[in-house]
């Protein structure tokens, strides 16, 4: 264990290096979420359909989103692991003597934790000096606001398993582009990232919720406005650890029977 | 001309010797749309017309603005990853050859994998062509043919200030996705519907709206007054490219070797 935490706090310090990359994410996360509030108010101020939440909700939701698009993100690239298998240089991670599935996954955590935490409080900060119905509104009450700190991190466990198995498949690919954008955009549909999961029709709901994409990111963002009361939440959390399992699971069976097929192709 | 063909011919050569990842890409671009335009048809299924667009309109500009977005991509991607080649160093030989830069830079890369996004939004907007339900006389066709082109050249234009801009800062800038794909992002829908100032961004510093919004007014009869201009708003994207160009000349006079 202290293997791994010391591991964890090595590449966590070194990706806090990157700070150039996150004040242009950060730019980048804020016209985003400007255009998505933009929209959204729009289609809002015209349509008399009922609303399924609020705007002031919806437009928490979306600067939450994009304040902690680090952690929730189910495409986030971990460079160096994709360039580790496609180069060969895997065979270095394969000799040290540590088990290969639990670095690995410390180090998407901590690069996943590090750019999260270069970049949530600037977009915090702004969003909340935004006019309202704008910008970030307070948390329905402090105990939703403690359980949405919790989900959120629960469900950054639930997000690096998901990344551990498109990292593994990368064994099979050796592709990364081909499989990241195959797994990205239908996971990110299905994930609320495309609108929100409270806007899709009330049987796509019923499904995407027996998935395991919208409780990284859209089941934590609703505890935080109030629209999932604290008292409804103990499905999705329960999900949260059920989906965890699972997916570490398949990631730990699925590496170990790929470990003993590996051939490292010589250089 | 000749020339280009001859770097497209090579290009493709090339990737085709990657073909499972080739047809990954291709799938994954196929899909992108798709997923994309969901979005815009739970949102109109859920809240009725968006900003007096019906469903088939919203699907005729969306798949427009893909159409002209894909082939933009497919063609001047190498302005889009223009960058790698400045830091690099790669740029000094382009310079040292005979022949002219933009040529050599749009010859660099030829993505044919973008035939993905453009199968799935050209059945999008064969689909709404239709059933717009609105009479196809010669005039609105020529107005939609022009609308796809004013696109191609508007993100065209778009790759090109990216890649002008790298001239000056050298590395590669997330920042620049703000640009290319912002633009796009925006444009999914007709750009009136988020009744904002922004939308003059569009119409008259990068004229996206010139393929989007205004000529579709046109071509579905939205258009009260002046139809004429909106009929010729195409022109405004098309003329757009001439200034980017211009910018370019400017940023390759300006270009100082990374020397590695």
């Amino acid at each position: 264990m202290r293997t791994y935490l010391s591991f964890f706090r090595m590449r966590f310090l070194m990706n806090l290096q990157y700070k150039v990359a996150a004040w242009a994410g950060m730019a980048t996360q804020f016209v985003w979420g400007g255009m998505y509030i933009l929209l959204f108010s729009a289609i809002y101020s015209f349509s008399s359909a009922p609303k399924p939440m609020g705007l002031d909700q919806l437009t928490t939701y979306i600067w939450l989103q994009q304040a902690f698009l680090a952690l929730i993100m189910l495409w986030y690239r971990d460079g160096g692991l994709f360039d580790l298998i496609i180069s060969g240089n895997v065979a270095y991670e394969l000799v040290r003597p540590v088990r290969l599935y639990p670095m690995w996954y410390t180090r998407l955590l901590s690069h996943r934790l590090a750019g999260v935490l270069l970049r949530f409080a600037p977009i915090l900060l702004v969003s909340m000096l935004l006019p309202y119905p704008y910008g970030l509104s307070a948390p329905e009450s402090l105990s939703s606001f403690l359980l949405f700190i919790a989900t959120l991190l629960n469900g950054t466990l639930l997000t690096v398993a998901y990344s551990m198995i498109i990292s593994i498949s990368m064994f099979r690919t050796l592709s990364a582009v081909g499989s990241l954008t195959l797994f990205g955009l239908v996971s990110e549909f299905l994930a609320g990232m495309v609108i929100p999961l409270p806007l899709m029709p009330l049987g796509l709901q019923k499904i995407l919720m027996v998935l395991p994409f919208w409780l990284t990111g859209d089941f934590p963002f609703r505890i935080y406005t109030g629209h999932i009361p604290v008292s409804d939440a103990l499905y999705g959390v329960a999900m949260q650890f059920a989906w965890t399992i699972v997916l570490v699971s398949i990631g730990i069976i699925w590496l170990r029977r790929i470990q003993r097929k590996i051939i490292i192709q010589g250089g | 001309m000749k020339l280009y063909l001859n770097y497209v011919r090579i290009l493709l050569r090339s990737h085709m010797q990657y073909r499972a990842s080739f047809f990954m890409v291709l799938i994954g671009q196929l899909i992108y749309p798709i997923t994309l335009f969901a979005g815009v048809y739970l949102l109109v299924s859920r809240f009725g017309e968006i900003g007096g667009w019906s469903i088939p309109e919203l699907t005729f500009s969306f798949g427009a603005l893909l159409i002209s977005y894909s082939i933009a991509e497919a063609f001047a991607r190498g302005f889009d990853l223009f960058s790698n080649m400045v830091r690099t160093g790669e740029f000094d030989r382009v310079l040292v050859r005979p022949r002219g830069t933009i040529l050599q830079v749009l010859g660099s890369r030829f993505e044919l994998n973008r035939i993905g996004k453009l199968v799935t939004s050209l059945c999008m907007y064969i689909w709404a062509v239709f059933n717009l339900g609105i009479v196809w006389s010669l005039d609105k066709i020529v107005v939609a043919f022009f609308m796809v082109v004013a696109g191609i050249f508007v993100f065209s234009g778009v790759f090109i200030l990216a890649a002008v801009w790298s001239f000056w800062t050298i590395s590669g800038n997330e920042l620049l996705n703000i640009l290319t794909d912002g633009t796009r992002e925006m444009a999914r829908f007709p750009l009136d519907v988020y009744k904002s100032k922004i939308i003059l961004i569009f119409i008259f510093i990068i004229p996206v709206a010139s393929a989007n919004f205004l000529p579709l007014m046109y071509i579905t009869g939205k258009a009260v007054e002046n139809q004429f201009l909106y009929a010729l708003s195409p022109m405004l994207g098309i003329v757009f490219i001439l200034p980017c160009l211009l910018l370019w000349q400017v940023g390759v006079r300006h270009y100082k070797s990374t020397g590695s």
